[in-house]
């Protein structure tokens, strides 16, 4: 099963690392992993997809939480959160296709950031789900180059991840 | 630096100078606080340092140069890091200015030896060295242990920079905070399930030689009178010679300690982590029995064996806490039940795995560990290499205190045992240590005779020389129609000679009948390094054995326990 894993991280150099060689060493999955600075600037925050078993979901977050450098970490796929990803897309966009690329970029709530001659760039925002879903439906032939962000996450209410 | 180490109470350090710690050297030279061990390779460093940790239970400290000698510490580093030795090392580093150069000398540190670390650091201003020091102490020895690198460029150490000193006391982590004590409804639950076993069996690992735990251990299992197996790792922390233990368990454990495994209907495991050479086939493993885990690492519950009961904490405040609960109820284990399981456990012991056949023309390893425990009065610290001596020395040298055998369980580092009996003696100046080991591990640390004669260490050698790689050997035989690939060794060199070049005492012993005075001899030379090469049976294998895929109640015994069972 999907795993949204969320950590707190001392903002030290290696902690990057730190993680992902935990994951190529243990033989985990890595979905995707954003990470980037928080409001206390000695605080990373990193959010991971992954997947597997429960058992194996179980050692990641024991082996997560054996790293020095974490200060704290959960499972927020395990409540009630918010995923959202961000997708810059660069596609063909020509003659009567144009007109029906616009129109499946408002279908998903796009917005079209910048118009070339025979190009669009869209940026989509959603849960991964959502993101793939747009891939699907334009045609392969008509993409030019996909950026993602990574999943991020965050738990509803009254459910925190803090220092 | 140094004043931090005699701070911290650090009382040897291991190293081997080169550039980018030459100013730490220069520091070295103005003080006799800390003694410093000129080693003849970084490997042997760090398993020195690995030896006395193991053997005193404080951290080992270990200085080496940048580049090369970062990367030949990296074996040694790996080595602690899978039993969990607390080592701090200290390693040069190119100046900062330089790091990411491609200069001379310059690998990076941190990056290779992050995976086989606990953490690492590399300080990069002289204010954070001091408390940095202090954390990779905190960190190596709280917890579960472990190596802890710390990376310093040459810059950060210049004798110009003058900066105030003061040895910080006190270390916060807010993201490093090990458990302290287990959890009380857990242990409830566990003495339940423990108190109603009528087959109950006790498995022990390093975690309760490590948490300095045999006492409680030895409480905890004689107050219930249940059968007590230790590990590879664990040797020691249960008596050897005591009625309730049955051995070692695992792929060279005993016949009844594996049975006792696979029959068993409550298992207690302490401070041990299901290691795959203890287990065999997972799918096999304890197909009857209820499992308690106790261990201070949460990644060790589960990790291979699910468990049924598990605690986290330290095995030594646990089993204080259980062993009062004990006390404290009238309840105890049926004892009917209990009966009748040790009836079934002295019928397997009565098969005698380990039975092996003497000869008068041959020198058999086995008989010469048990000349080894005779002759030490079973009060030695044995280190050992890995190979088939390393298994026969845990078979046939039963240890009755913790830390007094002393090998690379994990890992299986050959070239472990002689640098790490030196570390020992160092610690223990007066005290009988032996290093078993075998002609082909020897010589992979030869190199530190020659600094076992500058520090004037009377370190036993147990050469149990079979012309062989003799567990690759025995693997070829059973595994591969003894088709035997390089494991034969040719060209051995003349090793009582060598030992004497390098200032030692050699012998060569090839006739049974000279074991016994050889080894007598040897122990009386107490100020001597003594290099026995023992000239052994090149076609005995280790048994029994429980060969891969394998379960605890299909092991291999040898010819004449085979004849036995049947009979």
């Amino acid at each position: 099963m999907r795993h949204i894993i969320s950590l707190l991280l001392e903002n030290e150099p290696g902690a990057l690392c730190r993680v992902a060689n935990l994951f190529s060493a243990r033989g985990f999955n890595i979905e995707s992993l954003s990470v980037a600075a928080t409001e206390d600037p000695s605080v990373s925050r990193m959010t991971l997809v992954t997947g597997g078993s429960d058992d194996v979901i179980e050692q990641i977050t024991k082996q997560l939480n054996k790293l020095v450098d974490v200060v704290r970490l959960t499972d927020i796929t395990e409540s009630a959160h918010v995923e959202r990803e961000m997708m810059l897309i660069k596609v063909r966009a020509t003659g009567e296709g144009r007109e029906e690329m616009k129109r499946v970029c408002d279908i998903f709530r796009g917005r079209i950031l910048d118009v070339g001659e025979t190009t669009y760039i869209i940026e989509l925002i959603g849960d991964s789900a959502k993101i793939d879903a747009f891939i699907d439906t334009v045609d392969d032939r008509l993409i030019l180059e996909v950026v993602r962000s990574g999943s991020m996450g965050i738990g509803r209410g009254d459910r925190m991840l803090r220092v | 630096m140094l004043q931090f180490l005699k701070d911290e109470g650090v009382e040897f350090l291991f190293g081997y100078p080169g550039g980018a710690v030459l100013h730490i050297y220069d520091a070295i030279y103005k003080q006799d606080d800390v003694k410093h061990i000129l080693v003849r390779h970084e490997q042997g460093a760090t398993h020195m340092a690995d030896g006395y940790a193991r053997a005193t239970g404080k951290p080992g400290v270990v200085l080496v140069t940048s580049g090369p000698g970062a990367t030949n510490a990296v074996t040694g580093i790996a080595t602690a890091h899978m039993d969990s030795i607390p080592l701090v090392v200290i390693t040069g580093q190119v100046p900062t200015h330089a790091i990411g150069m491609d200069a001379f000398q310059e690998v990076d540190c941190v990056g290779i030896t992050r995976p086989c670390v606990k953490h690492n650091y590399l300080v990069k201003d002289v204010h954070d060295l001091a408390i940095t020091l202090k954390k990779a102490f905190h960190v190596a020895t709280s917890g579960r242990p472990g190596p802890v690198v710390i990376d310093i460029p040459k810059d950060v150490t210049h004798p110009d920079i003058k900066i105030p000193y003061e040895y910080p006391q006190e270390v916060r982590m807010r993201s490093y905070s090990p458990v302290q004590k287990g959890h009380t409804g857990q242990m409830k639950k566990a003495l339940e399930l423990i108190l109603s076993a009528e087959r109950p069996m006790i498995y022990t690992g390093g975690g309760v030689v490590l948490d300095d735990a045999s006492e409680e251990l030895r409480t905890f299992a004689r107050s219930l009178g249940y059968p007590t197996t230790n590990t590879l790792m664990g040797l020691g922390a249960f008596p050897g010679t005591d009625s309730q233990f049955v051995g070692m368990l695992g792929m060279h454990g005993t016949y009844e300690a594996n049975m006792a495994m696979h029959h068993c209907d409550v298992l207690i495991g302490i401070g041990a982590r299901f290691d795959d050479r203890v287990v065999g086939d997972v799918k096999k493993f304890c197909p009857h029995a209820k499992i308690v885990h106790i261990d201070i690492d949460p990644s060790s519950i589960s990790k291979t064996v699910k468990v049924d009961v598990p605690i986290v904490g330290p095995v030594g405040s646990v089993l204080r806490e259980m062993n009062a609960m004990i006390n404290a109820t009238n309840r105890r284990p049926d004892a009917q039940a209990l009966e009748a399981w040790w009836n079934r456990i002295r019928e397997w012991q009565s098969i005698d795995c380990l039975r092996y056949e003497q000869s008068d023309t041959c020198i058999k390893p086995q008989f010469v560990l048990q000349k080894l425990y005779e002759i030490t009065e079973g009060d030695a610290f044995i280190t050992s290499d890995v190979g088939q001596h390393q298994m026969w020395a845990a078979q046939f040298y039963p240890f009755d205190k913790p830390r007094r055998w002393i090998n690379s369980g994990g890992l299986g580092t050959m070239g472990f045992g002689l640098p790490a009996a030196m570390g020992v003696q160092f610690a223990y100046p007066d005290a009988k240590v032996a290093c078993v080991t075998g002609e082909g591990s020897i010589v992979m640390c030869i190199q530190e005779l020659s600094t076992a004669k500058q520090y004037g260490l009377p370190v036993k050698v147990v050469n149990l020389n079979n012309r062989y790689l003799g567990m690759v050997r025995q693997w070829q035989e059973f595994m591969y129609e003894s088709r035997e690939s390089h494991s034969y060794l040719d060209s051995l060199p003349d090793f009582a000679a060598l030992a004497e070049s390098f200032g030692h005492v050699g012998m060569t012993i090839e006739s049974p009948g000279d074991v016994e005075s050889a080894l007598e001899e040897a122990f009386a030379m107490e100020d001597r390094l003594v290099f026995m090469d023992f000239i052994t049976d090149p076609t005995e294998n280790v048994f029994p054995m429980m060969m891969q895929g394998k379960g605890h109640h299909e092991m291999l015994l040898s010819e004449m326990c085979r004849d036995r069972e049947l009979a």
